[in-house]
Formats: C-alpha cells, structure tokens, sequence
C-alpha cells in the first residue's frame, strides 16, 4: 500500500503547483511603484504606453524617457508603443479596469476621456500643470472634464487636403482650390488626365466620415455643433445638409478604385500610402500624414532613412458659398497623454518635461506633428506642417474630430452611418438615424 | 498491476451489502477515500483551468448582457433584456447571423464533397503522392493572419491577383473582390475554403487508413468496379470520421472571426459580418460592453444548442459509451 503514497503525493503536489501557477499569472497590482529589476526598493517604476510605433516618434519617445530617467534618480521609465486601434480600444481600457499597472498613457480626449474620469481611473492634474495648460489655452479643452484638467496635449492640428504638386501640375491645375466648385474642377481636370483625384480609407471609416465632418463644419452654427456634444440633439437642419453635400461629392465620383476596402494607413495600398506612390493626387487628412507616409514609404522601399515624399503640398478644406457655418472654423484634434488615478507623483513630473518647450521643440523639429507648447513653433521644420499651424492659427474655431467629441457609441454609429452613404446604401437622413439611435442606447 | 487489483477490490467490498451497520450509507472505506482523492487530484488542473478560463467568463458575460455598461464604470444600469431585444432586431447583427449560417452550409455542401474526392483521389497509388498530402495540408498549416494579410497584399485593385488574371487573358475589368459587397462574401469563402479544405482532407485520409483492404479486395473479385466499391464499401465506413469534420466544420463556421476580421473586418457595408466580427466591432469598439455580452451570449447559446443536438442525434453512434448515454 505505501508504493502508492508517493504518487499521490506527486498529484497532490501537481495540483498545488498548478494553484500556485494561475496564481503567479494575476498581475502583480502593485501600483506601478517597486523595481522589478532587482533595484532598492525605493525605486519607482513608470508604466508608459503611446502609439508611435514608427519612427521618428518611436525612438523620440526612448530618448524621452531615458532624459527623465537620467534627471531623476532611482525613476525607471517603461515606455512602450502599441498600435494605435489596440491600444485605444482594447489595450488601455483593460488595463484601466483592473486598477494598476498604467501610469501615463494616450489619451484622446472628450467623449472617451469623460468616461474613464467618471470611472475614476484618471488623475485630476489640475494644480500640477496649470501653468501649462493655461499657456497652451483653448487646445486643451478636449482633456478637461467640468473644468478640471486630466491630461495634456503633445500634438494639436487640423485637418486638410494632401496633395501631390506634381500631379496637380501633369493635371493643369493652377494654385489650390478655395471653393468647393474649385474643388469640383480640380477633380474633373485630374480625371481629364487619368489620374485618380482623390484616395480614401473607408474601409477603416474615419476617414470617410471626415468629409462629413468638414460639410458639417460648414453647414453648422459653432454653438449647434457644441450644443450637440453634450445633448446629443441632431435635429437642426443643418446635419441633413452637411449630408446632402456629402452625397453630391461622393457622386462625383473622386475616390480611388475600392475604396470601401481601402485602409488609411497600412501599406502602399492604403489611402495614404497611394498619395504616397502618386497612384492619388489628394487625401483629405489630418496633420500626422506625412509622418505615416514616411512610414510607409521606409517599409515599401527598405530605406530607414525615407523621408515624406517632396512633391507634398497641403490646403485647407475649401469653402462653400453660401454656407451656414463659420467660415475660418477648421476641424481638428491632437494628441495628448492622461496619468492614472493610482499613478505616482512622478507622472505628472514626466507630463511636465514631455510638454516643456524644449522637448515640444524637438519634438516639432523631427517632423511627427505640430507642438502645443507656446514657444515651441519655431521648431517646426516641415513646410507643410507650417502650413497646418497657419491653418490652425488662422481658424476662429477649431472643432474637435465629431467621433472623439461624441465618444465611441455615438461616433462608432455616426462613422457607420456615414459610410453606408459612400458605399451607395445610406442616406444624409440614416447618418442621423443612426447617431440618434445610438445615443439612446448610452 | 497492483493498483488495478487494489481498485477492484475496493470497488467489489463497496459495492457489496454491510450487514453489521444500521447506517443507511455505508462508512467510506480508507482505499475508498484514498481513491476518490486520487480522482480529484487529477482532475483539478484540468478542471481548475476550465472553470478559470472557460466557465467563470461564460457566466460573467451573462450578467454584463443585462447591463447597460461601457466597460469602465460601475455595473449598475440593469435593463433587463434590452440588450438581447436590440441585437436580434438589428438587422446587421440578423445579417452577420445569416452569413454565419451561409458558411455552415456552405461548407459542408462545398468543402466536404470537395475533400472526400480530393482524399480518395490520394488514397491511391501516385506518384509524389506525399508531396500533393504536405502541399494540400500547408494553408491550414499558416496562420489565419499572416493568410488573411496575404490575401488582403494580393487582392485589392489592380494588385497581384488582378495582374495574374490579366496574364491569363482576362483583359477587362475585374471584380473588386473585397471592397463590392456583392462580391466580398464569396472572396472571403473562397479564402475560407483554400484555408481550411487542407484539415478535411487530412482527417478524411486519417479516416481512410481504417477502412480495411480486404473489404475492397472481396469487392473486387466480386466484380465491383472502383466507383462502386467507393460508394457501398470506402465511404459508409468513413462516416464517423464525416460526420466529425461536419462538426468540427460547423462550430468553426459559426465562431469565425481572425479570418474576417483581417481580410475584410467585416465589410465593405457589414456584407462578410460575423457574429463574432460583430461582437468585437460593436460591443469592444463603441466601448457597450454590456450589449457585447448579449451578443456573446446569442452566440454561445447558438453554438451550445447545435452542438448538443449534433451529438444526440448525429454522432450518437459514433460516441456511444464515450459522451452520450444509452
């Protein structure tokens, strides 16, 4: 009988060790505070999650966080990027649930970011950086929630057309458009001389559905777009118009074959990646195109060092005669970070330094986007990013992207919506349909 | 040997009238215990790991889906069955049903003649046989993204796929196979198709190697001619293994999603959705946990109940002793 002692000991010690190993899988939930590298314990630990997964942002932001480790003793930096739809969609709001392990993260702002303060998973960084929020001004009001501040802008632009000089020029066209009918012609001529006028990433949504942002802007009131971001009303007239105009330029005829499978942001294939090749003349999209292009182009030909292409030029979205909406209003948005409710004091430290103009300068003058940080313009060196910031300073009113304000029910139902229109199925009264719907399931 | 004997006598004392008790369960002997603790033993990794991973998230997405909730905050907007009423009357989410049931179908009318055929073909003698088995078997072999990306590189307009069908004198327009939505689907199932024919006709040569020569060989001297010794002796016995890979096929087909979801994410205008491509793309990505879960729970129910029938009435046989009772 004892021969058999040893192997049920044997199982019993399996099945504990298997305990024992479910148990170690659980996160250690120690607050982002302790090395894990066999430091003293003294030592903090700041979790730090982007999503510049190219270059120049992803090496910009390693540098980043050795200065600060360098300039803060006994402060490790764990700075990581993560493509950006998992890390907004997925990534971060579970690692937001289960209370640890995050410190400073991406943060979008608006309709998201009022959802995770409500939760209680932001840190309210109001008296840590007021200064710099109230340098940076108007910008930062995507990352405040009832008047208190949880996170910072590193990046703020607007969006517009990118087009291809040379192709404009194969085309015949003089100057850019400043009229929608200007516009209208543009694509004619291009069309005339068998180039494909426009790419566009619908098949990601967003980027369709910015042509009717842009219609919006220019059909709607100012205060009508602000009044719906919060009672999510959609009944001014306004809305349908903004789709009537859309369904008029999507008969046109002006996008690249495809295109409601067309990604925005992967390959040559893509929207950006065709504007890129020169396979498209224009691509209406935000600041962070040429940054992307250069990506794309470092992968397609191998070259590290592939830079956006030269023939690169940009204009604002042109103006419709007649239209309801402010006419120097631009539709924006920007990039910024957020610490977690359980981060330690040395994240909104780390926020500080990554918003300081110094590092803001440096961070324009790699070219990744357009700083926020008063006094750090002169480091933008791109001539189109330039152009963006001029854009920018022009506008009276810059109108956040509406899917960020409205937050992902509502955004995700309207971008739908909106698609459905590009691809024949939809109609200027399903998008509110649509919007109006989803905001009754909130 | 000396466990075996132990077990049995164990069993045969347990079983067996206790005259001397008045106790209407016989006290648990110490080989008993010891027995029954060695059960438990074994079972409580596997048993833990499932209940962790498989049962624990079940019934937690079953209480998400009578909430209202976004994934953030506190679970504390009930609203009942608001969730399942709103997902089996959106008619995108009916859509993504339908498809699901389309390649149900669709497979097992396709992909298992398909792979009968194939199989039998290579069943016989051939030269380079082993080498058609490896080259049938490599695509079930990739993974579904790296696939999925590859189709995804070779499909768009004008791509590769376009220019091999232009050099083989097709000088016209092409479809646009994943971006018309009239088109989408049958790209995705042909994609599925060259996916997965591979597993089938693998497990059906697996099933061949168990069909005894010799009935072939009574056929034959019978006079049997080859068709007819396939179609009354090769495939009745291949049924168990049919009839699993209709089930395998089955469940697959209505939990698919890596492939969807790289090659199309289930467009253009929600033409190749899913249930589950579904699930992600309006419960994880409009941030509604809570109506996520409901579809979920749709989804496993659906799963749960063809899966039970399946077994009850189809592989009844063939799991006789094994699953089923009686």
């Amino acid at each position: 009988m004892n021969r058999r002692a040893p192997r049920r000991w044997a199982a019993v010690a399996l099945t504990g060790l298997t305990i024992g190993a479910l148990a170690a899988c659980s996160p250690a939930g120690d607050g982002g505070t302790g090395g894990n590298d066999g430091g003293s314990g003294d030592d903090v630990t700041l979790t730090w999650w982007h999503n510049g997964t190219g270059e120049p942002l992803l090496g910009f932001w390693e540098d980043v966080a050795a200065e600060f480790e360098e300039a803060n003793p006994g402060v490790n930096v764990e700075v990581t990027a993560y493509q950006n739809e998992e890390l907004q969609r997925t990534l971060i709001p579970n690692q937001l649930r289960t209370g640890s392990g995050l410190d400073l993260y991406q943060q979008w702002g608006a309709g998201e970011l009022a959802a995770q303060v409500e939760a209680g998973f932001v840190k309210d960084i109001s008296e840590d950086v007021a200064e710099r929020a109230e340098a940076m001004g108007g910008v930062v009001a995507p990352w405040q929630v009832d008047g208190a501040t949880y996170g910072l802008p590193f990046n703020f632009g607007i969006s517009g057309f990118w087009y291809n000089t040379e192709l404009f020029e194969q085309a015949g066209i003089e100057g850019t458009p400043e009229t929608l009918d200007e516009l209208y012609d543009a694509i004619d001529a291009l069309k005339a001389a068998g180039i494909t006028p426009i790419a566009v990433g619908a098949g990601d949504g967003w980027p369709a559905a910015h042509y009717w942002y842009h219609f919006a802007l220019k059909s709607c009131a100012p205060e009508v777009l602000q009044d719906a971001q919060s009672s999510y009303d959609f009944s001014d007239p306004c809305f349908l118009e903004a789709g009537e105009l859309l369904n008029e330029f999507v008969e046109s005829e002006p996008f690249n074959d495809g295109f409601l499978a067309t990604s925005a942001q992967q390959g040559a294939g893509s929207s950006a990646g065709q504007l890129a090749t020169g396979a498209a003349a224009m691509e209406l999209m935000g600041h962070w195109n040429p940054g992307v292009m250069g990506g794309i182009l470092q992968e397609e030909t191998g070259d590290e060092n592939a830079t956006p292409p030269e023939f690169l030029g940009w204009f604002n979205f042109p103006a419709i005669d007649g239209a309801q909406g402010d006419p120097t209003a631009a539709l924006g948005g920007g990039d910024g970070f957020s610490c977690t409710a359980w981060s330690p004091p040395e994240c909104t430290d780390l926020l500080n330094y990554i918003t300081s103009v110094e590092v803001q300068t440096r961070f324009g003058e790699i070219g990744a986007g357009i700083p926020v940080t008063p006094g750090s313009e002169a480091g933008i060196a791109d001539v189109n990013l330039q152009q963006v910031l001029a854009g920018l300073q022009e506008s009276t009113y810059v109108q956040l992207w509406l899917d960020t304000a409205y937050g992902p029910t509502v955004g995700g139902a309207m971008n739908e919506g909106i698609v459905n229109l590009f691809g024949g199925q939809g109609s200027p009264s399903a998008i509110i349909e649509n919007m109006t719907n989803a905001a009754a399931t909130l | 040997m000396a466990l075996t004997t132990t077990s049995t006598g164990s069993a045969a004392t347990a079983a067996g009238p206790v005259p001397h008790t008045a106790s209407p369960r016989p006290p648990r002997s110490r080989q008993q215990t010891r027995g029954l603790l060695l059960i438990w033993a074994f079972v409580a990794p596997a048993l833990i790991v499932y209940v962790t991973f498989v049962l624990v998230p079940v019934a937690l997405a079953a209480v998400y889906s009578f909430f209202n909730w976004n994934g953030l905050g506190a679970l504390d907007r009930f609203i009942g069955v608001d969730n399942y009423v709103r997902a089996l009357t959106d008619p995108i989410f009916l859509g993504a049903m339908m498809n699901n049931g389309l390649i149900v179908v669709l497979s097992l009318l396709i992909q298992g003649p398909l792979a009968i055929g194939i199989a039998l073909l290579l069943n016989r003698p051939l030269r380079g046989r082993a080498l058609i088995r490896t080259l049938i078997f490599v695509p079930y072999v990739l993974s579904e993204v790296v696939a999925g990306l590859a189709f995804r590189l070779m499909l768009p307009p004008g791509g590769p796929f376009d220019s091999f069908l232009t050099s083989l004198g097709w000088a016209g327009d092409k479809p646009l196979w994943l971006a018309d939505p009239d088109v989408a689907f049958w790209t995705l199932f042909a994609v599925i198709t060259w996916k997965y024919l591979g597993f089938a006709i693998i497990l059906m040569l697996a099933g061949l190697q168990g069909v005894p020569e010799e009935l072939s060989e009574a056929a034959a001297i019978d006079g049997a001619s080859w068709w007819q010794t396939q179609r009354h002796i090769t495939l009745p016995l291949l049924g168990p293994t049919i009839r699993i890979w209709a089930f395998l096929s089955m469940i697959g087909s209505l939990q698919l999603f890596d492939m969807v979801f790289i090659l199309t994410g289930g467009g253009p205008l929600n033409a190749t959705e899913t249930m589950a491509t579904y699930m992600v793309e309006y419960g994880n990505g409009r941030s509604q946990i809570g109506y996520g879960s409901a579809v979920a729970v749709v989804l496993f129910v659906i799963s749960l109940a063809i899966a039970l029938l399946y077994q009850r009435f189809v592989l009844r046989r063939d799991l006789r002793g094994a699953i089923t009772r009686g």
